[in-house]
């Protein structure tokens, strides 16, 4: 049996048992906080920033920041609201994202938030950078203008395949997915199931041969916002559908 | 790749104990023998290290000073910092590309020379200068960098480049260099004589736990730039459990317009390991590790000498000076080109063989650093400053400076000034009296702390130089008046959109866009609201960021709006109150392609006689 202590979320008394995170224990309790690289399978990244809280006052991420008591904790506020729309288009701006015939449409996880947070049109210039595309596999495409670099597939492939298909190569704004291979994904040793195809939250890695099974209108997220799940007290194993 | 490449490689990894942890030391060795460490390297290194090739490509590809392409034999740096661009960097640039008939970003087809920019190469008090290979040459100008690439073309290499060395130990024959120290003013502390040996016995007639608490007792703060109590620091790490800790001293200074580090390991090397040495002994730690920037590569062979003279003195190995179960050493990491490097999470990753991303935190180095050990993380200036507190006493330290503040700071003075260098002062002193120290008398900007700091204007030239004023890792850049503030605030940003290490989303992106909207703003196709825009985004960038870099990266954007908003005002043209689009707005720009399809001007935008629509 676990320690369990409390600390406050928006005002709202939380109990969190020892070596939990902010986000864990805020799931349980039926508290969303908007996330994208943060997966139930995985361990913590920290990278996309969207679950941003306020520590006492101080920013975390609340997928990595463990739960401690007594601590106050700030998240559904107009402030951090902003912060996060905010990164939310910065991600959108990134790269090329074209919703409206993406396979992943109605799936993905970044759409999925823009639809939360009441996105319309970012604020920002988008950058419409050149990324590289890989289609040499038989059994998944991977399109780097959709990547969020989440590092979820990076995690996954070493975590739950126990392989190192993925890792990121070059820094800062020429950062993106690399594959263990000189270039082609069809040279590595990454499998058709693997697990870290499933986990991407957009439409970077995607399996061939199954584009629109589940017709456009019938998705998940045409259904209800992401996040509603955990709000109904029932955090999904994994997220995507 | 050869058949002798290939055995170089094999040589190389053997030499490293084909340790997977090496592979910083591996890549820099295989780039230096091979001019490349190209995919077929990075394959052959997978191979001998029994590790992904993915992992291996991942660290090649995120330091500046690798290249999966080969590159000329005779690699030139110009650095291309603020300071060297307001001493003259373009005309040496446009020297030597004319001498040598190559573009930066070039090699010349014979594969001799390579040229490209270099950001801070930590020389700011002597710039313009650039780093041929590794040796440094300063206060360039046209004529001599024509001189330098003729020089360059006809013997192939750098041998023999250097003719005079500067001062002190510059002139060294391990080092040859012919930078100089710039030491303007010495203090009590640091720049003072010391015998080498003299704090450590010191310690070592203490236990650990009294060593500590003198230190405390000294009020010490890191003088790396975050300022955090050196002893509680230490207390941390002796605290936290496991058998084996370390201790790193960061010489990574990669703080623009810093380079007090660079005079400190040329003058007083001894002194930085002796404080290594008393922090190995106070943590309880057996390892130290030294990680040295790429860009001061020149200064290895002198300290690795020096650990070899202390290693013979007994001051370092086992059972040093005597004292019986204390055993420590110290290793030479060096890096490869990468700012965030100076991050401590992102220096322990780099140390560790790998890209040099943050990590998360907690746990805090203190608890889980290096290899997963309890770390300690100073700053050079620090552990001198420990050395000397060990010999004179913790109560003489904490009798200098202010009363938060204890000691003195070395600070880095460059930019429009009589005397840029390296100057000792106690904390308490106030930037006005600086300015005059320096021989600076019509500043109108100061950037303090470099790039991640602030700049302030004259309205805070009366603030004192300590942590609870104006805090500092000790860089201050001067601007004259008639310095364009707003374009300096954007070579800052090219310098944080090159720099970060884009683990982040609001680093990765939010630099570029702040960049990009000062390059707007800058070309003249800026809006007022453009103002609140930048605002709002540099808070977004600083509150969301993961770590150190893109918390403060924003601030040169943030702090000359603040202080320096007409200069930005100024860069916007005034609207004149009945025009249909915004007053920065080139209609007739926009409209050209328009008309050259349609085969005519606009009957409605474009102006006949004269007038305006
Ligand atoms: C982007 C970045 C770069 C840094 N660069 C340096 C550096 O070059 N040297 C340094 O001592 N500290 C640097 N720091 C601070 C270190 O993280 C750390 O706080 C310091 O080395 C601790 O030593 P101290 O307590 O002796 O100051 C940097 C921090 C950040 C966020
Ligand atoms: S703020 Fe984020 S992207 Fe920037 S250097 Fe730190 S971890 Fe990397």
């Amino acid at each position: 049996m676990s320690e369990t202590f409390d600390f406050t979320l928006d005002g709202a008394t939380v109990t969190a048992q020892s070596g939990e995170t902010i986000m864990q224990a805020a799931d349980r309790a039926g508290i969303y906080i908007p996330r994208l690289c943060a997966h139930k399978e995985l361990h913590p990244f920290g990278a996309c920033r969207i679950c941003t809280v306020l520590v006492n006052g101080r920013p975390q991420s609340s997928c990595t920041q463990p739960a401690a008591p007594g601590i106050v904790v700030e998240n559904d506020t107009e402030a951090l609201r902003n912060v996060r729309k905010s990164l939310v288009e910065m991600l959108f701006v990134e790269g090329n994202h074209y919703c409206m015939f993406c396979e992943k449409s109605g799936l993905c996880e970044l759409q999925a938030l823009g639809y939360r947070f009441g996105l319309l049109a970012p604020r920002y210039p988008y950058q419409f950078p050149k990324r590289e595309m890989d289609a040499s596999h038989p059994d998944i495409f991977v399109d780097r203008n959709r990547c969020v670099q989440c590092a979820r597939c990076v995690r996954a492939s070493r975590e739950l395949d126990h392989k190192t298909v993925f890792e990121f190569s070059g820094r800062g704004a020429h950062k993106a997915i690399a594959v263990n291979a000189d270039a082609r994904l069809a040279d590595t040793d990454v499998n058709g199931t693997d697990r870290a195809i499933d986990v991407c939250p957009v439409g970077c890695l995607l399996r061939k041969r199954y584009g629109f099974r589940t017709p456009i209108g019938q998705r998940k997220y045409d259904h209800q916002p992401i996040g509603s799940d955990i709000e109904a007290g029932h955090p999904p194993a994994a997220v995507n559908g | 790749m050869s058949a002798q490449g290939a055995a170089h490689i094999k040589a190389i990894c053997k030499a490293a104990g084909n340790d997977p942890a090496r592979l910083m030391d591996i890549a820099i060795a295989v780039q230096k023998q091979l001019g490349a460490v190209s995919d077929t390297a990075i394959d052959l290194i997978a191979t001998h290290l029994k590790i992904p090739r993915v992992d291996v490509d991942s660290l090649v590809t995120f330091y500046a000073f690798f290249s999966k392409t080969p590159k000329g034999r005779v690699i030139i740096r110009l650095c291309n910092d603020v300071v060297d661009q307001m001493n003259g960097a373009a005309e040496v640039a446009a020297a030597l590309e004319t001498e040598l008939g190559i573009r930066f970003g070039e090699t010349s087809p014979d594969g001799a020379i390579s040229l490209e920019y270099a950001p801070c190469i930590g020389l700011s008090d002597q710039a313009p200068a650039a780093l041929i290979n590794d040796v440094p040459v300063t206060h360039l100008d046209s004529g001599k960098a024509r001189h330098l690439a003729q020089l360059l073309k006809r013997e192939g290499t750098q041998a023999r480049l250097v003719k005079t060395f500067g001062d002190g130990n510059n002139a060294h024959d391990l080092i040859r260099s012919m930078v100089v120290n710039n030491i303007r003013e010495t203090g009590p502390v640091i720049l003072a004589p010391y015998t080498s040996g003299s704090g450590l016995k010191k310690a070592l007639a203490l236990s650990p736990a009294e060593v500590i608490r003198d230190i405390k007792t000294s009020r010490l703060r890191g003088r790396g730039g975050a300022g955090f109590p050196t002893g509680m620091k230490w207390d941390f790490t002796r605290q936290a459990g496991g058998d084996q800790r370390f201790i790193i001293c960061n010489a990574d200074e990669g703080e623009p317009g810093t380079f007090k580090d660079r005079v400190l390991m040329t003058e007083c090397p001894d002194l930085i390991f002796e404080g290594m040495t008393i922090a190995g002994y106070a943590v309880g730690a057996a390892e130290g590790i030294f990680y040295l920037r790429a860009e001061y590569a020149y200064l290895e062979k002198f300290l690795t000498a020096i650990l070899t003279q202390r290693r013979k003195a007994g001051q370092l190995g086992q059972t040093i000076c005597g004292k019986a179960g204390f055993h420590f050493d110290i290793r030479l990491q060096m890096g490869a080109g990468a700012y965030v490097c100076g991050e401590e999470t992102a220096l322990i990753s780099s140390c560790e063989g790998r890209r040099g991303d943050p990590k998360n935190r907690p746990p805090f180095p203190a608890q889980k650093g290096y290899k997963g050990c309890p770390t300690s993380v100073n700053n050079a200036e620090t552990l001198c400053c420990v050395a000397r507190i060990l010999e004179c006493g913790p109560g003489w330290f904490a009798a200098m400076g202010t009363k938060g503040s204890a000691g003195t700071k070395l600070l880095s003075i460059s930019g429009d000034c009589a005397r840029p260098g390296v100057y000792e002062v106690p904390f308490g002193v106030k930037v006005s009296d600086l300015l005059k120290k320096v021989g600076a008398d019509h500043t109108a900007a100061i950037q303090v702390g470099g790039p991640s700091g602030r700049m302030i204007g004259p309205k805070e030239f009366n603030r004192i130089i300590c942590y609870d004023d104006l805090s500092t890792g000790g860089s201050f850049i001067l601007f004259n008046k008639g310095r364009n503030v707003v374009d300096i605030a954007r070579q800052f940003m090219d310098f944080f959109v090159e720099e970060s290490c884009g683990y982040c989303t609001p680093c990765r992106v939010g630099n570029v866009l702040l960049r990009n909207k000062l390059v707007e703003i800058l070309a003249g196709h800026g809006a007022l609201e453009d103002l609140a825009y930048l605002e709002e985004l540099g808070r977004t960038t600083k509150l969301a960021s993961r770590c150190g870099l893109g918390q403060t990266s924003p601030n040169p954007v943030l702090s000359t709006l603040e202080n320096f908003r007409p200069a930005y005002e100024a860069l916007f043209k005034k609207s004149r109150g009945h025009e249909p689009v915004l007053a920065n707005f080139d209609l007739q720009a926009a409209l050209s392609q328009g008309s050259i399809l349609a085969g005519r001007a606009s009957s409605i935008f474009t102006p006949v006689n004269g007038s305006q629509p």
